[in-house]
């Protein structure tokens, strides 16, 4: 089998967040940049079903040449090669419109994305390749069993779950459950170096949506103690002041 | 020219987070000087369908074909976009749910439109330009999103803009749109729902504990607070990676992100990534004994004490106070 795993090159999730131009830009300076982590168990899940020569794995990105060290992670801790769809992606659409356009091309089994990248929090992507592909997409999962051919996930809903069948391709979004995040030994690490990194340019796609303004949130006031041998109190001042009880 | 709004339904029943889309949607049809159309999918009464008039609907189209009667994110793509095009509605409004998240990008694609995901506040509209405030980096942040399609498309957080009472009078259309095989292909054989618990999502208080509880069996207060309250609970990360809680109640940057009216933190030291999920929480109550702990740079009221103690103290205040 074939899984291509989409990976998004995140900022660190230590980042303190702030923007430059008048707010309108993410500031990168002094920014790490990780392997989104959603992603990277996506891609523990991708690995252990192809684990005993049962299939390949290959990590998909859409980036500039600036997210080559994370696509070097993915490679280190076990896909077997990357493709880079060469554009900074300016939104889900364009990302997954690029994607849908490569997977096309390449005869893969299933996609697995992760269930939302911590910078933007779309938690789009997935569902816009199955979408632009016309085939299934299961947005956040937190277990799959697949066989090659046919798969059972199980969904997250509000306050339970959904198990859920689907036979031929599909795309999945997953969430924690699916399987453990796999580390990078120190033979993934040499290995990862020598692996194949394709670089593919994007398509033309049209304009929906752009971000013009960011905002930090607001600064709270100051914290109102209370004595813990009068914590009762919480409870009238969460009533009368606060208002919320 | 219309506003359509998708009323996802659980079990035959509307939750209070689609009536919050259908305020919404109306907010935007009064802007926007049009009508509002809902359209619900599967099996529900028609009592349960003219509450919606309550909050700005005048029509709602049923859609009731047996094949339809799960969710299938594909095929109610598929029915949402065909209705869209026949109300010719310029925006689309979705809650922001579990299902939501799977079912608004490919209702998107399906209507080549902008979609703006986790809305917090009404869209600016002015001289044709459409502007919608977001969450981003996890509640670390807010993305103005400016979408330039013909057709956009909205998923509302739940929790973010409330429910409005806007009575119109409101009329049942039933419609039968195509719906193809093909679009039905993921199928669904089991649903398991706690349906005696708030979920987490849509709670509008949550009662949270950390690793300061010490361990799964200390979680029976936590939980009597949280019944109180008619909250729901959640935990820190963690909690969830040593089984003490299901991940499903984690939070937090790469947890699940929630914007309660209160939200109780219990031996939680405030780590940046779980903030990141918290910190939009309209009033922030933190319970720890280190009066160190960065959580309380970022609550309203705070308790510095030992959990063991102060809990137990809260719930038979609680108790008194609601008796
Ligand atoms: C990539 C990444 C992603 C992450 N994502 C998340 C996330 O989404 N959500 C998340 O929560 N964390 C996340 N974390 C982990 C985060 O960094 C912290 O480690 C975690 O939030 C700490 O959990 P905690 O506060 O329960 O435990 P601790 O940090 O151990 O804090 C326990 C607290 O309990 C207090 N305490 C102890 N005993 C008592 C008592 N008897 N009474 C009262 N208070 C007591 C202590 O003073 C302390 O402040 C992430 C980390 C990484 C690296
Ligand atoms: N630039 C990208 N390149 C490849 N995959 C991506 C990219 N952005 C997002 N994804 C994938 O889509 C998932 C959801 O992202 P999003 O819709 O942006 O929240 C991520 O977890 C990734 O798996």
């Amino acid at each position: 089998m074939k899984i291509l795993v989409c990976i998004s090159h995140v900022p660190d999730t230590t980042t303190k967040i702030t923007f430059t131009n008048d707010n309108t830009q993410f500031n990168t300076a002094g920014v790490q940049y990780i392997v989104n982590p959603y992603d990277e168990l996506a891609l523990s899940k991708a690995i252990e079903l192809c684990e005993g020569g049962k299939g390949t794995v290959t990590v998909v990105n859409v980036g500039d040449s600036s997210t080559d060290p994370t696509i070097r992670k993915a490679l280190a801790i076990g896909a077997d090669d990357a493709v880079r769809i060469n554009a900074v992606p300016r939104d889900a659409y364009f990302t997954a419109f690029q994607i849908a356009e490569y997977a096309k091309t390449t005869d893969f089994d299933v996609i697995l994305t992760g269930r939302e990248s911590i910078d933007y929090n779309g938690a789009q992507v997935a569902a816009m390749v199955g979408e632009f592909l016309d085939i299934p997409s299961i947005s956040i999962i937190k277990k799959l069993d697949f066989d090659g051919s046919s798969a059972v996930l199980e969904r997250e809903i509000e306050g339970g779950k959904e198990v859920v069948n689907v036979s031929g391709k599909f795309v999945a979004s997953c969430a924690e459950g699916v399987a453990e995040p796999k580390i990078p030994n120190m033979r993934g690490i040499m290995s990862a170096r020598s692996k194949p990194l394709v670089v593919v340019e994007a398509a033309p796609v049209d304009e929906v949506a752009k971000i013009v303004q960011f905002e930090t949130p607001p600064a709270r006031g100051a914290v109102k103690l209370i004595p813990a041998e009068d914590a009762a109190s919480l409870i009238g001042l969460l009533h009368t002041e606060a208002k919320v009880i | 020219m219309s506003v359509l709004v998708y009323v996802e339904q659980v079990e035959g029943k509307f939750k209070k987070s689609v009536f919050e889309a259908v305020s919404y949607a109306k907010a935007i049809a009064d802007q926007t000087g049009t009508n509002l159309t809902a359209v619900s999918i599967g099996q529900i009464e028609e009592g349960q369908l003219k509450e919606l008039g309550q909050y700005g609907a005048s029509k709602v189209l049923n859609v009731e074909a047996g094949e339809l009667k799960n969710f299938v994110n594909q095929a109610y793509a598929a029915v949402i976009a065909e209705a869209a095009q026949k109300e010719s509605a310029e925006v689309i409004v979705l809650s922001n749910s579990f299902s939501g998240k799977g079912l608004a990008p490919r209702v998107a694609v399906k209507l080549k439109a902008g979609l703006v995901d986790g809305a917090v506040e009404l869209p600016k509209i002015d001289n044709g330009s459409f502007q919608v405030k977001k969450t981003a980096f996890s509640g670390k942040a807010f993305a103005v999103t400016q979408l330039t399609s013909a057709v956009k498309v909205i998923a509302l957080n739940p929790n973010a803009f409330g429910v409005k009472d806007t009575p119109v009078s409101i009329e049942v259309e039933s419609f039968s749109p195509a719906v193809q095989s093909k679009d039905l292909a993921a199928v669904i054989k089991e649903i398991v729902r706690a349906t005696d618990k708030v979920s987490l999502p849509d709670a509008e208080i949550v009662v949270s504990g950390g690793r300061g509880l010490k361990g799964p069996e200390n979680w029976g207060m936590v939980e009597e607070l949280a019944g109180l309250l008619g909250a729901a609970t959640a935990c820190s990360k963690p909690v969830s990676d040593a089984d003490w809680r299901p991940h499903s109640e984690h939070v937090g940057q790469t947890g699940i992100a929630i914007s309660p009216n209160l939200y109780i933190a219990i031996g939680i030291s405030g780590a940046i990534q779980h903030l990141a999920g918290v910190s939009s929480s309209k009033v922030i109550v933190v319970i720890n004994k280190d009066p160190e702990a960065p959580f309380f740079k970022v609550a309203d009221y705070g308790i510095v004490g030992d959990a063991f103690e102060v809990v137990p103290q809260l719930i038979e205040a609680l108790k008194k106070h609601q008796a």
